[in-house]
């Protein structure tokens, strides 16, 4: 299983610094432009500032949700199979399971002043708890431990794969059933919105900050599987020393 | 509630994940550092 492709870091130390501190001023920027920049909205009044958070975390849940899809592909297929795919796998989904909490959250909060609801039984919400629950069962799947790792990340693999369906059925949910939850707007040619400039800059800096964001957690906490797997490893390793020198002592004793 | 509550709401919320899972990941990290230096045999 393990190849060339192996690693104990994803970045180079200084490119994760670079990136860390990036994701940091463009979080500052985002506040910045997202509470005091931007333009109040003509309709939605100071409620429609939720956006700026919701539409980056429901970007960043799609964003992470694909690369654990991609790296999954990629172990399973016997010419790139490699440790480091299962891994950058299950901190992808991690991240993506909490973008689409965060989503979720955001999207009920701004839906509350706007749609009058926390909640609504619609396809766009619906589906999108599902790939919450979908991927949270995967990330609990990971935990069960089995007797071969290959076996076992091949299972895992597959369990990604199979809830990633739901990931262009959250997309267009929007457009194959009638919702409450508005048709894609922003890269919508046909629609042709008329976004007001600072507001528009300030969705781009959000999903940017965002991004950066989720590269660096993505590098830390693939850097943290490794380190827990060195754990289980020296662990076993002490178990089964130990039952050697019970066994060694026992049968000096006899 | 205000319109400003849902937005400080929102934002405190998404600061709150976000930072939190940042600053958790990074004691994890840190604490499994050093208990793999403290594993490794000294020369």
């Amino acid at each position: 299983m393990t190849t060339e492709l192996d690693r104990d870091q994803l970045l180079a130390p200084v490119l994760r610094r670079v990136l860390g501190w990036s994701a940091l001023v463009s979080m500052v920027a985002l506040v910045a432009f997202g509470l005091f920049g931007a333009p109040t909205d003509a309709v939605q009044g100071d409620a429609q500032r939720v956006m700026y958070l919701h539409v980056p975390s429901a970007w960043l849940a799609y964003l992470a949700f694909f690369v654990t899809a991609a790296a999954s592909a990629f172990f399973l297929w016997p010419r790139t199979r490699a440790t480091v795919w299962d891994r950058v796998a299950g901190a992808s989904a991690e991240l993506g399971v909490m973008f689409t909490a965060l989503a979720l959250v955001l999207g009920s909060i701004w839906g509350r002043p706007v749609w009058g609801i926390w909640w609504a039984w619609d396809a766009r919400l619906v589906s999108t708890a599902l790939l919450f629950f979908l991927f949270l069962g995967y990330l609990a799947l990971r935990r069960i431990p089995g007797g071969d790792p290959v076996g076992v990340a091949k299972r895992n693999a597959i369990a990604a794969l199979i809830a990633f369906v739901d990931v262009p059925i959250v997309h267009f949910s929007v457009e194959w059933w009638r919702t409450l939850h508005q048709q894609a707007t922003v890269f919508n040619p046909e629609l042709n919105p008329q976004i007001h400039g600072v507001m528009g800059l300030t969705l781009w800096i959000g999903t940017i900050a965002f991004t950066l964001a989720f590269v660096y957690l993505l590098d830390r906490r693939y850097r943290l599987a490794v380190l827990e797997d060195g754990q289980e490893e020296r662990a076993l390793d002490r178990a089964i020393e130990d039952r050697r020198s019970q066994a060694v002592g026992a049968g000096s004793v006899s | 509630m205000t319109d400003v509550g849902y937005v400080v709401a929102g934002w405190v919320i998404a600061g709150g994940v976000l930072g939190g899972y940042t600053v958790r990941l990074r004691r994890r990290l840190a604490r499994a550092e050093r208990e793999r230096s403290d594993a490794e045999p000294r020369a």
